[in-house]
């Protein structure tokens, strides 16, 4: 007993405290729970054709690779190489300046250096460099090369679930390199073995039989919105009636399906069917058209495209003239950059005019799809909406910039212009937090599950960073945005961070505000809380 | 000189070196981020144990019972607790600054004897260390909570959607 050293307090507390002090290329991944998704199932790949449909899980030994699988990710690494200019041009310019670095949400939330976008795209490029470079076959190591293993393989899936394909940190780079696209192919080659997340491939396909995510059948979409219907009803005492898969209407509507079903979308949706219904718009729902949203996007560029395709098709069954968007930011990212390459032209639809201020929005003229912030904004700027901003003097707000409509397609003045005419209270966040700066909700590209919570909190942590400091100095208690998964993911990183802070979208505040012909005096807002000075009368 | 007069005119000087010793359980490339960037938003964990250490310190100097101690501990601890690190790395923290200290003013604290007063700051440390392992495990239970509650949510919207839920209404 006496010949046992103790250790001293600080040796105690310092151990495994440092990190190794190898390269990175000698660090294998260490897997974390908290920080990954469940493998996908079997029979949500078989569903669509994806490779190497089995069920597995990142947690065991075994992932049940096919024989081959290194071939394969070769083969469909230069096969990619060829078919995009700017992956090939990614692969070789980096010049590791760092100025990407210190940019990712996920880094700066969580510390880990393989989070750097130099890094993460490294981890591909030392592949590339093996197989492809003529310095990388000689050199190996010493070109920043290295043999593709099994453990090298599993790296790749776990950081590469660990990037939201915001897109940040390329607007830092002084070449360019967009990272988000490195993830893209990255996760597409991943896909080639059937790697990929319950939470993806689960929505992949749901959308791909049944039109949205969820899996929502029509009448249960007619259903959920019937729901709202009454809740409409029974605050403004107006009885509003959608129509659905409406031939020859003038306008199809397209909203991602999160609000349909989820809580604080469905206030959104309440936005839109009354804001709608004031305009009187000849609009129809579709339930076969019935996701803006596409997971397709975080599995392959094909799988996206065959999602996508569904809104032309109805579009064209239906005979509408042009298509309005809701909420959504992955989704404005496919229709603004995608669309029309994939599934176009729409020359069966019409250049987008709006039937209530004759606006012909020039900026839809490829795509035929206007945001429903944009539509909306024009409105307001010719004076055909009445509001009554007091109705949501309870919430002091600030807007959290979605990445995919800032940096996808410079959507940054609309929704503040609405929300200012809507609400009395607003306050941005610090300036390099927002607009085309803006720090991602941590949950995008398909990572807004719940066995991932840990990651989902570091990536969000610079968002609500900025969120603490305007609900500290103002008193902000209301986060509005214009994307479902924000919606979704949000509130619980406000549970996390900022406790007493709720999350809304921009046509949720529309909604509570808006003057409606013939409405009752209202006493609640569209979430049955009651209105500032009508506390007591919500049953009224 | 007694300690809490000494503590507070080396104050900077043992902030650094607690600084120093905090970041130093990151990788070194990420380190080296921490400690540069001075942007509260465009390093929110460096700046926020920055801020987190320098209250601390000053609570700890006070001859009250804080009121702030905890809020401050929260800050780092909200942070450590969803970076990976075990319970004891998330708050080791607090323990490192009797180190620095005791190194920082080793000849002071030798010259004039003030083993008493070292004594009872680390005390307080040691109370310090307990608290910040009570907002650890508040923080990992919060995150199992929103876990559960998106579940919850989840569940209660499809049953409501499915017409299954019959709630008593209000006479």
């Amino acid at each position: 007993m006496a010949n046992i050293k103790l250790p001293k307090p600080e040796e105690l507390s310092k151990i495994d405290h440092k990190p190794p002090q190898k390269r990175w290329m000698d660090t294998p991944a260490e897997f974390k729970q908290g920080m990954y998704c469940y493998g996908a199932k079997g029979k949500n790949l078989s569903a669509v054709d994806f490779p190497n449909a089995r069920d597995w899980s990142p947690d065991d030994k075994d992932w049940k690779l096919p024989e081959n699988w290194k071939e394969i990710v070769l083969e469909g690494m230069k096969e990619r190489l060829g078919k995009y200019r700017s992956f090939h041009i990614f692969m070789d310019i980096c010049v590791r300046c760092g100025a990407c670095a210190d940019k990712c949400h996920f880094f700066l939330g969580g510390g880990d250096p393989k989070n750097m976008p130099v890094l993460r795209a490294e981890l591909l490029r030392s592949i590339y460099r093996k197989y492809f470079t003529a310095s990388g076959k000689m050199l190996g190591k010493v070109a920043g090369a290295r043999e593709l293993t099994e453990d090298v393989l599993k790296e790749l899936w776990y950081y590469y679930y660990q990037c939201t394909e915001c897109r940040r940190c390329s607007l830092f780079c002084p070449y360019g390199i967009d990272q988000a696209e490195i993830t893209m192919i990255g996760r597409e080659l991943l896909n080639l073995l059937g790697l990929n997340t319950d939470w993806i491939s689960g929505p992949v396909a749901n959308c791909y039989m049944k039109g949205n995510h969820l899996g929502l059948e029509p009448h249960a979409i007619k259903n959920n919105i019937d729901f709202m219907v009454d809740d409409i009803e029974t605050i403004t005492g107006i009885k509003i009636e959608p129509s659905f898969n409406r031939k020859g209407a003038e306008i199809l509507f397209v909203t991602p399906s999160g609000d349909l079903f989820g809580d604080p979308g469905i206030y959104t949706c309440m936005g839109y069917l009354m804001l709608f219904h004031e305009l009187g718009l000849d609009y129809t729902w579709s339930t076969y058209a019935s996701e803006g949203g596409n997971f397709g996007f975080f599995t392959s560029m094909e799988m996206a495209k065959r999602l996508n395709s569904k809104i032309y098709a109805e579009a064209k069954r239906l005979g509408v003239k042009w298509i309005l968007g809701g909420e959504c930011g992955h989704m404005w990212r496919i229709i603004n950059q995608y669309m029309d390459t994939w599934n176009g032209p729409a020359d069966f639809l019409e250049e987008p005019v709006s039937p209530i201020t004759g606006t012909r929005f020039e900026n839809a003229k490829a795509t035929k799809m206007v945001h429903i912030i944009e539509f909306v904004a024009d409105l307001i700027k010719h004076g055909k909406l009445k509001f009554d901003p007091g109705r949501n003097d309870q919430f002091k707000v600030t807007f959290h910039d979605s990445c995919n409509t800032a940096r996808g397609m410079g959507i940054f003045e609309e929704p503040r212009y609405i929300i200012k005419n809507v609400c009395n209270n607003f306050y941005e966040m610090p300036e390099n937090t927002i607009r085309e700066r803006t720090f991602c909700c941590g949950s995008g590209s398909g990572l807004n599950a719940g066995e991932n919570m840990e990651l989902r909190m570091r990536g969000g942590l610079p968002r609500a960073n900025a969120v603490r400091y305007v609900h500290e100095r103002h008193g902000v208690n209301l986060l509005a945005n214009v994307c479902a998964i924000d919606r979704a993911a949000l509130p619980a990183l406000m549970d996390y961070w900022v406790p007493g802070v709720k999350v809304a979208g921009v046509h949720e505040l529309l909604g509570n505000a808006l003057i409606m012909k013939g409405e009752k005096e209202r006493t609640t807002d569209l979430r049955g809380d009651a209105l500032p000075g009508k506390e007591g009368n919500e049953d009224a | 000189m007694n300690l809490i007069n000494l503590l507070s005119s080396k104050k900077s000087a043992i902030l650094k070196r607690w600084f120093d010793e905090i970041v130093s359980t990151y990788p070194d490339a990420t380190s080296s981020f921490l400690k540069t960037q001075d942007d509260p938003f465009a390093n929110p964990v460096g700046q926020t144990i920055l801020h987190g250490i320098d209250g601390l310190f000053d609570e700890l100097l006070k001859d009250t019972d804080s009121n702030e101690m905890p809020s401050f501990l929260d800050n780092i601890i909200r942070i450590r607790a969803v970076q990976g690190f075990t319970p004891s790395q998330s708050t080791a923290f607090t323990i490192f600054l009797k180190k620095v200290i005791r190194e920082e003013l080793k000849d002071e604290i030798k010259e004039d004897q003030l083993y008493n007063d070292l004594a009872a700051l680390e005390a307080r440390i040691d109370k310090m260390a307990l608290l910040s392992f009570d907002i650890y495990m508040k923080c990992r239970e919060t995150l199992y909570e929103i876990k559960a509650n998106e579940v919850k949510n989840m569940t209660f919207n499809l049953l409501r959607r499915a017409n299954m839920l019959s709630e008593v209404q209000e006479e």
